[in-house]
C-alpha cells in the first residue's frame, strides 16, 4: 500500500528526514518510535502534505500513485488520514458541520452520492459510540475548549467517519490519562482491518500495550535504525533510547 | 482644512427647505434648528486632523450635493419585508429616504408606544420639547447637522416592566432615485425600569445610487431593564452612512448592542455607552465585512461612571480587496467606578494583500481597583487551521470559505433573535461561497 523510498525532507535549512525507507502493506499496523527530535512527526506531516517541509529527495508510492505530487486534500480523498498530535481549534465550526463537509468532499471524489443531513447524522452517531463521545460535543465548535482526551477522541471519531485506507496516528497517546488512552486505543483497534494500514507514531511503549503493532521501527536522526517486532518496544522501554544512540544501526528492511 | 463650499451648500439647502415648505415642524423648532445649523457652520465637517477622524475622511460626503427627500418614495411592502432580517416583529416602523411611511409600518400602541418623531413634535409634547431644546449645543458637528435637518425618526417608549417577546424593527430604506438624497433620522428610545426589549435598526438600500444617511439614536435603559439592540447596515455600493448610537444605562440595567456592517462606500459607527448606575452592564458586539474600496470605521466609547459596572466588547472584521477598516475602542473608568470589569477584543481577518486595518484601544482609567483588558489582532487565515481542514479532504477554496464563515459566525451566533441569527447566517454562507 505504502512504499517510502529514501525520503529526505527539510524544515527551513535543517534536514530532518535523512533517507527513510519503509514498506507498509494493507492490514498491517506499524509503530514508529524514537526519541524527541528524531523526525517522527515530520514524517507524519510530510506524508499528509504539510507545506512547512520541503521534500529534498526520495519518493513515496501510495497505492501505485506518487503521493508527494498530491495536495493535502487529494491525499485525504485518496484515503490518507492523519490524526494530529495537536488538533487545531476552530471556533465557529462544529465538528458535525466540518465532518459532513469532509465526508462529502471525499464521497464526491469517489463518485458516490453526497450524504444528506439525516444520513450523515446516523453515521456520526454510530461512530461516536466507538469513542464513547457525547453528541453534545460534536455540536460544539471544533475542538474549542475540548480537553486533551476529548480532542484525541475527536481525531479517532473523524478517522472512523472518514474510513481511510492509510491512517497515521501522530502521538495520539500524548497527554492522555489511562482511561482516555484506553478509549482512544479501543477506537483505533476497532478500526483495524485487512484493508487498512496504520502507522502509529509514539514516543512511549505504553500505547503499544493497547495497540499491538505488527512491526516496530525506531527512528533516530532522520533514519530508521531498528526494525523488529513488539519485543523491540519492550527492549526500548527497558534500555531507553540511549541504547539506540550508541548501538550500531541495523539495516532497515 | 474644511472646505467652505460644503458648509454654504448646507446653509442654502436649509433655507431652501423652509422656503419651499419641505421642512415641517412647529414654530418653536425653527430657532433650535437655526442654532444647530450655526453650530454646524462653526464646526464644519470633521477632518482627518481631528483625532477621532484620523483615518476616515468625510470629503466625499462634504463634496456631495445631497438633496432632502420631500416625502417617502413609493416602495412596496414586499420589498421592505425582503430587506428585513426578522421574521416576526412586535412592531415595525419604516422610513423611506428618511420620511415616515405609515402604510409600510405596523405599529400598535399598547404597553409600548411607538410614534414618528414628527408626530410627537407636532403634538408639542412637553418632555420631548425640553429634550430637543438641548440638542443644538451638542459638541459634535454631525449631531448638529442632524438637528438642523432632522425630518423624522422613531420615538419609542417601552413601559415599566413590559417584556417584549418579539423585536421592534426600525427600517431605514434608501431608494435609488435619480437625485442623491440625504436623510437625518433621529430616534429616541426609552426602556423603562424592568422592561425587556429587542430593538432592531435596519439600514438598507434598494440600489447602488449615491445617498447619505446621518442617523442618530438616543436610548435610555432604565434600572433593571434588559435591552438588546441590533443595528444592521446593508448599505448600497455608493451609500454613505454616519451613525451615532448613544445609550445611558441605569442601575443594574443591561444593554447588548450589535453593529453589523455588510455594505456601503463609507460607514462610520459611533457607539457611546454610559454605564451610569451601579451594576450596569453592556456588551458591544460588532461585525464588519468589507471588500472593494469600502471604508468602515467603528468608534466605541464605554464610560464606566459608577462602581461594579462591567462591559464586554467583541468586534470582528473581514476585509478583502483594498478595503479599509478602522476600530477605535475607548474605555473610560471614572474615579468612583471601582470594581469595574471591562474587556475589549478586536479581531481582523485580511483575505487580500491590499486591505488596511487601523485598530486602537484607548483606555482612560482613573480608579485603582478595576479589571480592564484589551486585545487586537490583524491576520490572515490560520495556516494550521487551513491544513487541518485540507487534511480531511476539504478543498483549499472551501477551507478558506469555511474559515471565513466561521470567523464571522462567531459574532452572528451571539444574536439572540433566532430568525435574525438564521438570516444573517444564511447571508454569511452565501457571501463566503459555501455550497
Amino acid at each position: 500500500m505504502l512504499e517510502i523510498k529514501n525520503l529526505r525532507a527539510k524544515a527551513g535549512e535543517k534536514e530532518i528526514l535523512r533517507g527513510i525507507n519503509l514498506k507498509v502493506a494493507a492490514g498491517e499496523v506499524h509503530a514508529i518510535m524514537g526519541p524527541n527530535g528524531s523526525g517522527k512527526s515530520t514524517l507524519a506531516h510530510v506524508l499528509s502534505g504539510r507545506e512547512n517541509y520541503a521534500v529534498t529527495g526520495g519518493e513515496v508510492i501510495y497505492n501505485g500513485k506518487d503521493l508527494l505530487a498530491m495536495s493535502p486534500e487529494e491525499r485525504a480523498r485518496e484515503g490518507v488520514f492523519l490524526a494530529f498530535q495537536y488538533p487545531v481549534e476552530i471556533p465557529g465550526v462544529s465538528t458535525t458541520y466540518f465532518l459532513k463537509a469532509a465526508v462529502n468532499a471525499i464521497r464526491k471524489h469517489r463518485g458516490q452520492d453526497e450524504l444528506d443531513a439525516m444520513e450523515f447524522l446516523a453515521l456520526i452517531k454510530e461512530k461516536m459510540k466507538l469513542v464513547e463521545m457525547d453528541q453534545a460535543l460534536a455540536n460544539r465548535p471544533l475542538n474549542e475548549g475540548f480537553s486533551g482526551g476529548e480532542k484525541k477522541r475527536n481525531e479517532v471519531l473523524q478517522m472512523a467517519v472518514l474510513d481511510p485506507r492509510l491512517a497515521i496516528l501522530d502521538e495520539t497517546d500524548s497527554g492522555l490519562d489511562i482511561d482516555a488512552l484506553r478509549i482512544v486505543a479501543g477506537g483505533v483497534n476497532a478500526l483495524r482491518s485487512k484493508d487498512r494500514a496504520m502507522m502509529v507514531i509514539t514516543h512511549y511503549q505504553r500505547l503499544l500495550d493497547y495497540i499491538v503493532p505488527d512491526v516496530i521501527h525506531v527512528l533516530y536522526q532522520g533514519q530508521i535504525v531498528r526494525t523488529g517486532t513488539k519485543e523491540l518496544a519492550l527492549e526500548l522501554e527497558a534500555k531507553g533510547y540511549d541504547w539506540i544512540k550508541t548501538a550500531p544501526a541495523a539495516a532497515a528492511h | 482644512m474644511q472646505s467652505q463650499p460644503s458648509i454654504d451648500r448646507y446653509t442654502a439647502l436649509f433655507k431652501q427647505q423652509y422656503a419651499n415648505g419641505s421642512a415641517r415642524g412647529p414654530e418653536w423648532l425653527l430657532p433650535i434648528r437655526e442654532a444647530a445649523l450655526a453650530n454646524f457652520r462653526e464646526r464644519g465637517f470633521p477632518t482627518t486632523h481631528d483625532e477621532d477622524w484620523k483615518y476616515t475622511s468625510l470629503d466625499r460626503i462634504a463634496a456631495g450635493d445631497f438633496q432632502v427627500a420631500r416625502g417617502p418614495a413609493s416602495v412596496s411592502l414586499d420589498t421592505v419585508l425582503a430587506h428585513s432580517f426578522v421574521a416576526a416583529v412586535h412592531a415595525r416602523i419604516v422610513f423611506v429616504d428618511g420620511c415616515y411611511a405609515p402604510e409600510l409600518s405596523s405599529v400598535t400602541n399598547s404597553e409600548v408606544r411607538i410614534e414618528s418623531l414628527a408626530a410627537v413634535v407636532l403634538r408639542g409634547d412637553a418632555v420631548l420639547r425640553e429634550r430637543v431644546s438641548s440638542w443644538p449645543g451638542e459638541q459634535n458637528s454631525l449631531l448638529a447637522l442632524n438637528t438642523a435637518f432632522v425630518n423624522d425618526g422613531a420615538v419609542i417608549r417601552v413601559g415599566r416592566g413590559c417584556r417584549l417577546g418579539q423585536p421592534i424593527e426600525l427600517m431605514f430604506v434608501a431608494t435609488d432615485g435619480a437625485t442623491p438624497l440625504a436623510s437625518h433620522p433621529r430616534n429616541l428610545v426609552v426602556c423603562e425600569a424592568g422592561s425587556e426589549a429587542p430593538i432592531v435598526e435596519n439600514y438598507c438600500s434598494l440600489g447602488d445610487g449615491k445617498y447619505f444617511t446621518n442617523s442618530v439614536t438616543d436610548m435610555l435603559v432604565e434600572a433593571d431593564a434588559i435591552v438588546d439592540h441590533y443595528c444592521v447596515e446593508r448599505e448600497g455600493a455608493n451609500g454613505f452612512h454616519v451613525n451615532q448610537l448613544a445609550v445611558e444605562v441605569a442601575r443594574n440595567g443591561r444593554l447588548t448592542a450589535h453593529t453589523v456592517t455588510l455594505g456601503g462606500a463609507l460607514v462610520r459607527n459611533d457607539v457611546h455607552v454610559a454605564l451610569n448606575g451601579e451594576g450596569a452592564e453592556c456588551t458591544l458586539n460588532g461585525l464588519y465585512l468589507l471588500d472593494g474600496q469600502q471604508h468602515v470605521d467603528n468608534h466605541t466609547e464605554i464610560d464606566h461612571a459608577q462602581p461594579h459596572t462591567s462591559s464586554r466588547e467583541l468586534y470582528k472584521g473581514i476585509l478583502s480587496g483594498a478595503a479599509h477598516a478602522v476600530f477605535n475602542g475607548k474605555i473610560v473608568v471614572r474615579r468612583d467606578a471601582q470594581k469595574t470589569d471591562a474587556r475589549q477584543t478586536n479581531k481582523n481577518l485580511l483575505l487580500s494583500e491590499n486591505g488596511v486595518v487601523n485598530t486602537k484601544p484607548q483606555l482612560e482609567i482613573y480608579a485603582d481597583d478595576v479589571k480592564c483588558s484589551h486585545g487586537s489582532t490583524i491576520g490572515q487565515l490560520d495556516r494550521d487551521a487551513l491544513f487541518y481542514l485540507r487534511s480531511r479532504g476539504i478543498g483549499s477554496d472551501d477551507a478558506r470559505s469555511l474559515l471565513s464563515y466561521a470567523f464571522a459566525s462567531d459574532v452572528v451566533s451571539r444574536i439572540r433573535i433566532a430568525s435574525m441569527r438564521e438570516r444573517l447566517d444564511e447571508y454569511l454562507l452565501q457571501r463566503f461561497g459555501r455550497n
